[in-house]
């Protein structure tokens, strides 16, 4: 019977399954080398762990039923994955209003409209093999770009309290008072891609161009290729830090030019300028 | 004669008895009424109804917690009231854009919070949030005035406390406002800069006929400084009056 089933799955699929095993092996290891410091993180490592392996392990299934499904199909897939990009941003802030909806926007703006871009422009094959797994990777790091910008933009504004209401006392209008804390944030978010594309080739050549030179295209245009994607991953980041950001800025002030978010009651103070009167 | 007040007798508020520089026909410039905030289930200001006159200082004291702060901050409306208003002259400062509402009512707060950069930009912000530009000589004229000539072009990172507080003063001044409001100005300063402070406090009231509210846990500066004091206690006015008088029973 054991035979039957290890015929039924696939030599290449029990390679993974080890290759996988030894990968869990080492990052036990990590955990062990952590724990003997002091730093607890195996239940977090092995939640996280069990998480992502079932999570692949359904997207493969899932990818391999619908590998020759429409546009409409992959479109979907891409949506879903969206919306849970979103909540995972979201959770950075906690207790704001719309946050959900907020994060969802702007990683909606930064991915759809890269994609978008590349399926007009012929970067991207209208194929749910190429789009599914180039579309999650944009969708990915345009919401690590949203949950960072975020996390800094909160964070600054926490920190420039007495800054931030010095220049409201002057009559500064809030977009004002918080410029330059946007702007750091929207840099700071940028910086880890900012990196990835000054690294391209010289530190990590990207799983997409290992495996078109794999499946036999020329090593050029993998190269080619790999950066347009890091380009737009980029550009995709970019958009949604910067939606993400003034998105957010709108929210932790109330209608009468009043900073909501504050260190001490931050959550009170938001709802009770949701009560307060529209001002003038 | 002097005359002490309650928080229910607001005619003798409105018109304050004890008020030695100014004229008793001073105009009202700032008056509250039955303004409260409060926070969930916490009450940071309850029912407060006062007024402040052109060229006055009314100082607000009062334990920790009591609500002074809380209290100064509805007055700019950096904090929404949760029931009662404010009046800017007969306005009911709802009715006026935040950004006018706060030119006209400037706030000079603990710390100076200057922002990164040289002095004269500090002093020219509030005018450039409405598109007017201020001159160097206007901006010299101002840093003169408070015993800060010749630093217009220095940056902000290496002023003692006293001196970033005079900027700050000075920046809320290049405003032109009709009421000043002072959160503990001086609390973080030390004793030789607090008096330079608070002469110059006094002279700037003279000169521009500002309504001053300011909140000090210090009752000799409430002393030297205020012609009338509020005395708050659990978000309530419990008492207002001339300085010397309610110090006097305190």
């Amino acid at each position: 019977m054991i035979s039957e089933l290890k015929a039924s799955i696939g030599s290449d699929i029990l390679m993974g399954l080890a290759q996988a095993a030894g990968a869990v092996l080492l990052c036990a290891v990590v955990v062990a080398l952590c724990r003997w410091q002091a730093i607890r993180v195996e239940r977090e490592a092995a939640v996280s762990m069990a998480r992502g392996l079932v999570q692949m392990v359904l997207v493969g299934m899932v990818l391999a039923v619908l590998l020759h499904g429409s546009l409409m199909v992959g479109a979907l897939i891409l949506l879903l994955m969206m919306v849970a990009a979103a909540f995972t941003a979201a959770r950075r802030i906690r207790g704001m209003e719309g946050a959900l909806l907020l994060c969802f926007w702007a990683i909606a703006a930064g991915a759809g409209t890269v994609i978008a871009a590349m399926l007009a422009t012929g970067s991207l094959q209208v194929d749910i093999a190429v789009l599914v797994p180039v579309g999650s990777m944009i969708i990915a790091n345009a919401m690590n770009s949203c949950a960072q910008a975020i996390e800094r933009f909160r964070a600054e504004i926490l920190s420039h309290v007495g800054q931030i209401e010095a220049g409201l006392s002057l009559g500064a209008e809030p977009a004002v008072t918080v410029a330059p804390y946007l702007e750091s944030a929207v840099y700071a978010s940028l910086l880890p891609r900012l990196d990835m594309m000054k690294s391209l080739g010289l530190v990590w050549i990207p799983g997409v161009m290992a495996g078109m030179m794999v499946s036999g295209a020329s090593p050029l245009y993998a190269a080619i290729y790999q950066f347009v994607v890091v380009a737009m991953i980029l550009a995709a980041s970019g958009i949604t830090s910067l939606v993400v950001t003034i998105l957010m800025r709108s929210r932790v002030f109330t209608t009468g030019a009043q900073l909501a978010l504050r260190p001490t009651d931050a959550s009170a103070s938001a709802a009770a300028a949701a009560k307060a009167p529209t001002a003038a | 004669m002097t005359k002490t007040t309650t928080s229910n007798d607001l005619a003798q508020i409105t018109t304050p008895a004890d008020f030695i520089p100014t004229p008793k026909a001073a105009p009202v410039v700032l008056e509250t009424r039955h303004l409260s905030r409060s926070v969930g289930q916490r009450l940071l200001v309850q029912d407060v109804s006062m007024a402040v006159s052109a060229g006055e200082i009314v100082a607000v004291i009062g334990p920790s917690g009591a609500g002074k702060s809380s209290f100064l901050r509805l007055l700019n409306r950096l904090d929404e009231p949760t029931s009662g208003t404010v009046l800017l002259g007969s306005e009911d400062y709802r009715s006026i854009v935040p950004r006018e509402l706060r030119r006209r009512v400037g706030m000079v707060m603990q710390t100076a919070f200057l922002f990164p950069g040289m002095i004269s930009e500090n002093i020219a912000f509030g005018p450039r949030q409405r598109g007017a530009a201020m001159t160097p000589a206007q901006i010299a004229s101002l840093l003169e005035r408070v015993g800060l000539s010749g630093f217009a072009d220095r940056a902000v990172n290496n002023l003692s406390g006293g001196e970033a507080q005079r900027v700050a003063l000075a920046r809320t001044l290049a405003n032109d406002p009709q009421v000043l409001l002072l959160d503990e100005p001086t609390s973080a300063l030390d004793q030789s800069s607090v008096q330079g402070v608070e002469e110059l406090l006094l002279d700037i009231v003279r000169e521009r006929r500002v309504a001053c509210v300011i909140v000090t846990h210090n009752r000799e500066q409430a002393r030297r400084l205020s012609n009338r004091t509020m005395v708050m206690e659990a978000g309530r006015m419990i008492r207002i009056g001339a300085t010397r008088e309610i110090l006097h029973d305190l």
